[in-house]
């Protein structure tokens, strides 16, 4: 990415994220430190869908697949080896494979997008019924027993690559998750702005067009597929970190559609977008699980139903129509 | 042959469009095809793209069998096809549709040797597609194809909705890149005058068959146009 054509949107958002990264730990106790880290891993989880659906175009329901897998086998290889960094490098890999076969399934079998959105959020249903059917002694990888709908407690946390026996604390996990989003948010602007970017927002506009310009729109979108299904496992990994616990819950319906809730709240065709909507709903999320007048799930409803009627752009493409509103206001010559 | 097709038939469901076509195009050929509206004139360019799958029969380019072929790898055989309604990028910039159409270091230079044959583009390099004239859409269209490096190039009633002055510059750039340039093209109109002034034959097409092959100026003869076209005699 040419430092010319780097916008001051993305910069200023980078810089809130080193400013974020840097100060917070300053100024926030313990408790708040920890609630920062999950927001942070979620957004990068939500990176994952603003790239696949917003740039990509592929509306996927079911990205929890993928962060859950990412989550699973963070614990599996983090109990078996009792160290993290190998661990973390598989929760990536594992599904990317995984993505990269079922995308190939889908889009080499040219399935339409309706086909797609059940397809994926079959398999991450699937998902959720294996894993809540793995209860018992006769379910374990390795000395990792699954344990079912009870989930994996326990886990080995973070430490620092090579040395097993020294762990991160809060703070040094804090700064670790917020470097890895700075860096997917940055490294996914500059994939956007290459040549490979060009062509998937492309084949998001008109796949025949595309093929016309003698681009493989199915490579392109098995890709950029499997690229969201790396990042959300490695969002699965940071997850399963933060709590050292991991359950069939990342699979779960409610999982999958909070994530699809974030981009469209932020707004789709953004980065930023997902961020600021996952950050948003997380702390509404929090802020609501402390009172018992509303359904958190109820509220989450209504706050979809009312971005998808009245802001259907999603917030920070309507700041930019507003501002843009705004300007030509301004440059129109008095009466 | 540089474009060699035999028995070709196609179909959209259970409805028959193509039925047999044998169509030849030398290296370097300029061929028209002339035909009315549901004749089978764009299926049969989507069918030689690859766009619509061929239900009988053989497409050949550049002496390579291209029939079960999807339409990108054809096109980076050099295959190159400018549809009907253009296809730009309409969100996109003049400069950066032109773009899409290179991959690699040096575009653009490139850009800019393009630009040359289609001088009335480059002060519009940082419009939106979106914004342009129809005629000025047909022109980043047919740039944005040769960006590609096309060794042919298959062009779907270029005048359709287009005014007439860039009609004029079409036929001059079309010309240029026949002849300058060495490029084989087969293109499909109904605008009489227009395939009449630069093709070197025409191919009459009815009911998805090739039904006769014409000089340009047979196209101006009332009765050939009465027999085969219907279109009276103010055409010449």
């Amino acid at each position: 990415m040419k430092l010319r054509r780097v916008s001051p949107g993305i910069v200023a958002t980078a810089a809130v994220m080193v400013a974020v990264g840097l100060g917070v730990p300053l100024v926030v106790d313990q408790f708040q430190l920890l609630q920062l880290t999950v927001f942070a891993s979620m957004c990068i989880l939500a990176l994952s869908l603003g790239v696949v659906w917003g740039y990509g175009g592929i509306l996927c329901f079911g990205q929890s697949a993928f962060f859950g897998l990412g989550a699973y086998t963070y614990a599996v290889t983090a109990v078996n080896l009792a160290e993290s960094t190998l661990a973390i490098l598989l929760s990536i890999v594992v599904p990317a494979v995984f993505a990269a076969l079922l995308g190939y399934f889908m889009f080499y079998g040219r399935l339409s997008d309706v086909y797609l959105g059940v397809i994926t959020l079959s398999v991450t249903l699937i998902f959720f019924n294996l894993m809540n059917s793995t209860a018992g002694d006769a379910y374990r990888i390795g000395t990792a027993r699954l344990n079912g709908f009870n989930g994996m407690p326990s886990l080995p946390t973070f430490n620092v690559p090579g040395n097993p026996g020294r762990l991160l604390d809060p703070t040094e996990t804090f700064y670790l998750v917020m470097a890895l989003l700075l860096s997917v948010y940055v490294g996914l602007h500059a994939l956007l702005a290459s040549h490979f970017g060009r062509v998937v927002v492309a084949v998001r506009e008109n796949e025949t067009r595309c093929e016309l310009l003698g681009y493989d729109v199915r490579l392109h979108k098995l890709l950029v597929f499997t690229l969201g299904g790396a990042i959300a496992g490695l969002a699965g990994s940071l997850f399963a970190n933060w709590g050292a616990f991991v359950s069939p819950n990342v699979f779960s319906l409610s999982t999958t559609s909070q994530i699809i809730i974030w981009v469209i709240v932020g707004g789709l065709g953004t980065l930023v977008g997902p961020i600021i909507g996952c950050v948003l709903m997380q702390y509404l999320a929090t802020e609501l699980g402390t009172q018992q007048l509303a359904n958190t799930s109820l509220m989450f409803g209504i706050i979809f139903l009312a971005f998808v009627l009245l802001v259907p752009r999603g917030i920070v493409p309507s700041l930019g129509v507003v501002r843009a509103r705004l300007s030509a206001v301004r440059a129109r010559p008095p009466a | 042959m540089f474009l060699h097709v035999t028995e070709l038939s196609a179909r959209y469901g259970r409805i028959p469009v193509l039925n047999g076509i044998e169509l030849q195009v030398a290296a370097g050929e300029f061929v028209g095809v002339l035909g009315h509206n549901g004749m089978g004139k764009t299926t049969l360019l989507r069918t030689l793209m690859g766009f619509v799958p061929a239900q009988r029969g053989r497409i050949a380019f550049d002496d390579v069998d291209v029939t079960r072929e999807p339409p990108y790898a054809r096109a980076r055989r050099g295959l190159g096809y400018v549809p009907q309604g253009r296809e730009i990028f309409p969100g996109l910039s003049v400069r950066d549709n032109l773009r899409m159409g290179f991959a690699g270091r040096g575009v653009d230079e490139r850009i800019d040797a393009i630009l040359e044959t289609f001088p009335r583009l480059t002060p519009l390099l940082n419009r939106r597609g979106g914004a342009l004239s129809g005629g000025e859409q047909q022109l980043l269209a047919i740039a944005r194809c040769l960006a590609g490096q096309p060794k042919m190039i298959l062009f779907d009633e270029p005048t359709e909705g287009i005014q007439p002055s860039i009609i004029e510059e079409l036929v001059v750039v079309l010309r240029q890149l026949h002849q300058r340039q060495g490029l084989t093209i087969l293109l499909v109109e109904q605008n009489l005058e227009f395939i009449a002034e630069l093709a070197q034959r025409v191919l009459l097409i009815q009911k998805g068959t090739i039904l006769r092959e014409l000089r340009p100026k047979e196209l101006r003869q009332a009765d050939v146009l009465n027999e085969f076209v219907g279109v009276g005699t103010d055409a010449g």
